[in-house]
């Protein structure tokens, strides 16, 4: 029983707001100084690609962006899915928290993505698998906030939007892949790949730096918005006052 | 026992919805009216070139069947939830899902079976062959069915929202692609004399699956609805 004490613990809102304080700030610190590091490495020492130039260095700020959307719907689907069966406030609160980044990532994807397509493929957008994905994604993140906003009480939000955070999560792999089977233009995969990443060092450090430092900023962004979510649903006079 | 009540629980849910949609068959048929506008839109906004609307027409029988059919959905559980009758099925103590999944076969029946038999209509009015009508209403058959079945999810989850269809279409529309790319697929090979049996095969599998676990979807939002 006692392995589950901390799995019970974050059920309570103002422990998980001590804790998404405590976590923001230990994510913000290496994830903004990675960052840094990370684009300085890519944007500046890392050599110009000898087919694409320079522009090859929208790679990124793209790709750590294209990974993230997919790992905030993952995460926000499965707190929905936590919140569903244990009832528990906090993972729909860490949902609600989670939608409107895991929609800007995608969104900034979607812009990095268009504006490398224009001097590689000659044209703003192309209807390629990967890129009519990730537009397909934005659109289920919209949905799930426009889900969200169309309820006046709050519980009910939660668990409706819930629900349909778990439908788009089943329905998420069917429609990359239905995707994929309509047509593909776009570059394999770099990094994860069978036989190592197509990269030399000096392009691909830089660029798992961004991949850690996004994710590490993704962490601090959510613990902020958590701890305002929880301020939010908790605005009772002696809370905060309890708290301190 | 219990499975023989069950299943008669759900045979009436499902009579009881055709008997009522058949006492207001005039809604029914307006999605397909407007099925078959669409389809003859298309060759007045575009050019009446043969090769060219047989071009586009397996997206524009798809694309239509999925826009007639979110017509429908939108009343699918109000009128239910007003009179109450939603809550008499939550307290029969039979499982909702079960219950909820004849309601929706039951609207794929009225909703979808129709938006099927106009669709020779719609596709010859865009120089589909007769060849290729066979196949390409199987093929909305089985996407028809994921559409009711989905789209009754969706449906379920606005009812106790305050805004109505736009949030409707907003939420259902983008898990609807592969039922398009699959079937507007198959239409397509049909029309070109291919054989589109792996395309209505991933069909069959989205509605086996829509089948399975969409009833489930609807039961949890319908609970929430009624809190």
């Amino acid at each position: 029983m006692a392995t589950w004490v901390w799995f019970h613990k974050l059920a309570s809102p103002p422990h998980v707001y001590r804790i998404a304080g405590r976590l923001a700030r230990w994510f913000a610190v290496p994830g903004v100084l990675i960052l840094i590091l990370g684009l300085y490495g890519g944007l500046i020492t890392a050599p110009a690609d000898y087919q694409q130039g320079d522009s090859f260095r929208i790679i990124y700020v793209h790709a750590p962006a294209a990974w993230l959307s997919l790992l905030c719907y993952a995460t926000m689907a499965l707190a929905a899915a936590v919140g569903l069966v244990w009832r528990m406030k906090v993972a729909h609160a860490f949902a609600a928290a989670t939608a409107p980044i895991g929609a800007s990532f995608a969104l900034v994807c979607l812009v990095s993505g268009s504006l490398w397509g224009r001097p590689m493929w000659g044209t703003w957008w192309v209807w390629d698998a990967r890129l009519t994905s990730q537009l397909v994604l934005f659109f289920l993140y919209l949905g799930y906030m426009a889900l969200r906003h169309s309820f006046d009480e709050l519980s009910r939000a939660d668990r409706a939007s819930a629900v349909l955070a778990v439908i788009g999560l089943v329905n998420v792999p069917i429609i990359h892949y239905s995707v994929y089977w309509w047509s593909t233009l776009h570059q394999g995969s770099t990094v994860l790949r069978a036989g190592g990443p197509s990269m030399p060092p000096s392009m691909l450090v830089p660029l798992l730096l961004c991949f850690f430092a996004y994710t590490c900023c993704y962490g601090a962004l959510v613990c902020v918005r958590l701890q305002a979510e929880v301020l939010n649903r908790e605005r009772s006079p002696n809370w905060l006052s309890r708290n301190e | 026992m219990p499975l023989t009540r069950t299943s008669h629980a759900v045979w009436l849910v499902y009579t009881r919805e055709l008997r009522l949609a058949w006492r207001r068959w005039g809604q029914l048929l307006q999605p397909v009216v407007f099925f078959v506008i669409i389809g003859a839109l298309f060759p007045l906004a575009l050019a009446p070139e043969p090769l060219l609307l047989q071009t586009l027409a397996p997206g524009v029988v798809w694309v239509g069947a999925l826009l007639s059919s979110l017509l429908g959905l939108e009343s699918l559980f109000k009128m239910d939830r007003e009179d109450g009758t939603l809550e008499q099925l939550l307290l029969t103590g039979q499982p909702l899902s079960l219950l909820l999944l004849g309601k929706l076969l039951a609207h794929w029946c009225v909703s979808g079976w129709p938006l099927v038999m106009a669709s020779p209509l719609v596709g010859a009015m865009l120089g589909v062959p007769a060849h290729a009508q066979l196949t390409s209403m199987l093929a909305l058959w089985l996407g028809t069915g994921v559409m009711s079945l989905l789209g009754g999810a969706g449906a379920a989850l606005t009812l106790a929202a305050q805004k109505g269809s736009v949030l409707l279409s907003v939420l259902v529309l983008p898990l609807m692609i592969p039922v398009i790319i699959f079937g507007a697929r198959a239409t397509d090979l049909a029309v070109h004399t291919e054989t589109a049996a792996n395309a209505v095969w991933l069909l069959v599998s989205l509605f086996v699956l829509a089948l399975t676990l969409a009833p489930v979807a609807t039961a949890a939002a319908v609970r929430i609805s009624l809190e």
